[in-house]
C-alpha cells in the first residue's frame, strides 16, 4: 500500500464526526463495562462496614478478616478441589471427544455432537436439576464429588470446541511423515500430535478451572453440606453485604484476570507463533 | 489384520469414555427428568404415574405463566439492550480502529470481563444500585437527589441492568466477527457508487452482520432465561424469574414433578430458539452467496 493510501483514510478519519460520537459512546460503554469492577476494589479497602460514598479511609482490615474467618478458607479450600477435579475429568473426557469429531466416523456422530455441546447454551440450572434427578435415581449422597461430576459434564464442551479447532487446522502429513519414519502410533501421538496441541489443551483448561471455580447454578443443586466459595458468598450475600466481600471478590477478580489472559495466550492462533520462530 | 484390529481397539478406547459419559450424564439425566415430570406429588415426595397434570397445572394456575411471561418480557429487553450497546462497540472497533494491535488490545478488554465471576459482577449492582449504595450516595452528595431513593433496586429494571451489564461480552464476539468478514470492497463499492455513510450501512453493513446479531442476541436470551442469581441478588420478589420458581419446586416446595415440568418446558423453550435462530443464520447467509 502507498503512503498516501494510508494518509488519506486517517485524513477522513478526523474529519468524520461519526468518529468522534462512536469513541464516545464505546468510551461510555467500557466505562459501563469496568466500573462495577472498579467499585469493588475501591470498597475493598474503605474503612467503611457500608458500601457508600463518600469514601472513608485506606484500610487492610476486611483482608485481614477475610483471613481470619474459617468458614471462607474452608470454602476457597473446598473450591480448588473441585474445580481441579473438574478441570481434570473434562480433559479426560473432552480431548478424547475432540479427537472422536474429528477423525472418527461413527453412528450417531452429529446427535454426540448437539448433546455434548449443549450446556454452553442451556441455562445450567437445567444441567443442575437433571443431574440432582439423575442422582436421586441412582441412590447418590450429595456432596463435591458430585459437584465435580456435574462440572465436568457442564464444562466438557469447551474442552472439545478449543481442542477440537486446534485439530482441524493441524496438519495431518505429520503424523504420516512419523509413521513413515518408523514411529509408532504411541510415538506418533506424543511426539508430533500432543506438542501440536498442548496449548489448546492447556488453555481451554484454565479457561474451565476459572469457570468452575466461579461455578453456581450446577453447584447449588448437587452440593451436600459443604460449601464452595461462590455458593458461600451467595449465602452471605443473601443476609447482607460486608466489606469482607469486597475484599475477597478482588482477590477472585485479579486472579481470574490473570488465569484469563494467559489462557487467551495459550488459545490463540497458532500460525502466527510459528511464523515468528 | 492384526494391525487393523488394534486400530480398532485403540479407536474404541478413544471413542468409548467421551461417548458414555455423555450418555450416563445428559441423555439419561434428561430422559429421568422428562419421566418425572409426568410423576404425582404424594407425601413424602412422589409417586411413578403418567399423567398431565404438572402441565395442566403450568396453563391453568396464573402464578406460573404470570412469571413465565415475565421471564420471556425480561430476556427479550436483556437480548435488545445488550444488542444495542454490543453493536456499537464492535462496529467502532472493527471499522474505526485502523491499528490492529490497537484493536486487538480493546477487543481483549471488552471480552475477558466474560469469564471474570459471574457471581461478582451481578454482586457489584447490588452494592451500586442500593439504598445507601455509591449510585444512592453519589446522587445525594451531589445534589441531584435530596434523600436516597430505594427505586433503582429491587425491581425488574434493574434485573435487566445487571443481566446486560453480564450478557455484552457475549453479544461483542459474534457481532464482531460477522462485521470482520463483511468484504471491504463491499463497503466501499457502496461508497463509490455515491451513497451516502448511512444509506450504506443500512444497505449493505447491516444486513451482512444480521447473523451476528443473531446469535448474540440468542445466547443473551437463553441465558437470561435460565438465570436465578440476578434475581434473587438485585431482582426482589417482583423482579422473580422462571429459574427462582423451578429452583423453589426442588427447595421449599419440594414439588420435583411440577419442577420437573417447568424445567422441560424451559428446555424446550431454549432449545427451539436456538434451533430457529440456526435456521435464520443459514437461510441468511445463502442469500449472501
Amino acid at each position: 500500500m502507498s503512503a498516501t493510501a494510508i494518509a488519506e483514510p486517517r485524513r477522513r478519519r478526523r474529519r468524520d464526526p461519526s468518529f468522534w460520537a462512536l469513541g464516545a459512546l464505546v468510551g461510555l460503554i467500557l466505562a459501563f463495562l469496568y466500573l462495577p469492577v472498579i467499585v469493588l476494589i475501591v470498597f475493598s479497602f474503605n474503612d467503611n462496614i457500608v458500601t457508600t460514598l463518600p469514601l472513608r479511609g485506606f484500610t487492610l482490615g476486611w483482608y485481614e478478616k477475610m483471613l481470619a474467618n474459617e468458614e471462607m478458607i474452608a470454602a476457597i479450600r473446598n473450591s480448588f478441589y473441585v474445580a481441579g477435579a473438574a478441570t481434570l475429568l473434562t480433559l479426560l473426557v473432552g480431548v478424547p471427544a475432540a479427537f472422536a469429531l474429528d477423525r472418527a466416523d461413527f453412528p450417531g456422530k452429529t446427535a454426540f455432537r448437539r448433546l455434548v455441546m449443549l450446556p454452553l447454551t442451556l441455562p445450567g440450572i437445567i444441567t443442575g436439576i437433571s443431574m440432582l434427578n439423575l442422582f436421586r435415581v441412582l441412590g447418590f449422597n450429595l456432596s463435591l464429588e458430585t459437584v465435580i461430576l456435574g462440572h465436568g459434564t457442564a464444562l466438557v464442551a469447551i474442552v472439545i470446541t478449543q481442542v477440537y479447532a486446534r485439530l482441524m487446522r493441524f496438519d495431518r502429513r505429520l503424523e504420516e511423515a512419523s509413521s513413515d519414519l518408523g514411529g509408532r502410533p504411541w510415538q506418533t501421538f506424543l511426539l508430533v500430535t500432543l506438542p501440536n496441541i498442548r496449548s489448546a489443551i492447556l488453555g481451554s483448561a484454565l479457561l474451565a478451572f476459572t469457570l468452575s471455580f466461579d461455578e453456581i447454578p450446577v453447584t447449588f443443586f448437587l452440593t451436600g453440606r459443604d460449601n464452595t466459595l461462590p455458593m458461600y458468598i451467595y449465602s452471605t450475600l443473601r443476609r447482607g453485604i460486608t466489606p469482607e466481600i469486597n475484599a475477597i471478590g478482588t482477590i477472585i477478580v485479579v486472579v481470574s484476570l490473570a488465569l484469563i489472559f494467559l489462557s487467551i495466550y495459550l488459545l490463540r492462533e497458532p500460525q502466527r507463533r510459528s511464523r515468528a520462530t | 489384520m492384526k494391525l487393523a484390529t488394534r486400530r480398532r481397539l485403540s479407536a474404541l478406547g478413544v471413542l468409548a469414555p467421551p461417548l458414555l459419559w455423555t450418555l450416563l450424564f445428559m441423555f439419561v439425566p434428561y430422559a429421568i427428568m422428562f419421566t418425572y415430570s409426568f410423576y404425582r406429588k404424594e407425601f413424602p415426595i412422589f409417586i411413578p404415574d403418567f399423567q398431565f397434570g404438572n402441565y395442566l397445572q403450568l396453563i391453568q394456575d396464573s402464578q406460573y405463566y404470570t412469571v413465565f411471561f415475565r421471564t420471556l418480557k425480561i430476556a427479550a429487553a436483556v437480548a435488545v439492550a445488550a444488542v444495542a450497546l454490543a453493536y456499537p462497540l464492535a462496529y467502532f472497533l472493527v471499522f474505526k480502529i485502523r491499528s490492529p494491535s490497537l484493536r486487538a488490545a480493546l477487543y481483549m478488554a471488552v471480552i475477558v470481563p466474560l469469564w471474570v465471576s459471574y457471581l461478582l459482577r451481578a454482586y457489584t449492582w447490588k452494592t451500586i444500585l442500593g439504598s445507601e449504595g455509591v449510585l444512592n450516595s453519589f446522587l445525594v452528595w451531589s445534589g441531584i437527589l435530596e434523600g436516597p431513593t430505594d427505586l433503582l433496586l429491587y425491581n425488574q429494571f434493574a434485573v435487566v441492568l445487571t443481566l446486560t451489564y453480564i450478557f455484552i461480552p457475549f453479544v461483542v464476539m459474534p457481532v464482531y466477527t460477522a462485521l470482520e468478514k463483511i468484504p471491504r470492497n463491499l463497503i466501499e463499492a457502496s461508497q463509490d457508487l455515491g451513497v451516502g455513510p448511512l444509506r450504506t450501512f443500512l444497505g449493505v453493513t447491516l444486513p451482512l452482520s444480521i447473523p451476528g446479531i443473531l446469535a448474540g442476541a440468542t445466547f443473551a436470551f437463553c441465558l437470561t432465561f435460565g438465570d436465578f442469581v440476578a434475581p434473587v441478588l438485585v431482582g426482589g420478589p417482583s423482579g422473580t424469574m422462571i429459574a427462582n420458581v423451578i429452583q423453589s419446586q426442588f427447595g421449599i416446595a419440594l414439588n420435583w414433578p411440577l419442577g420437573a415440568a417447568l424445567s422441560i418446558v424451559v428446555l424446550i423453550i431454549v432449545l427451539s430458539i436456538i434451533s430457529a435462530s440456526d435456521r435464520l443464520e443459514r437461510a441468511g447467509r445463502l442469500n449472501l452467496g
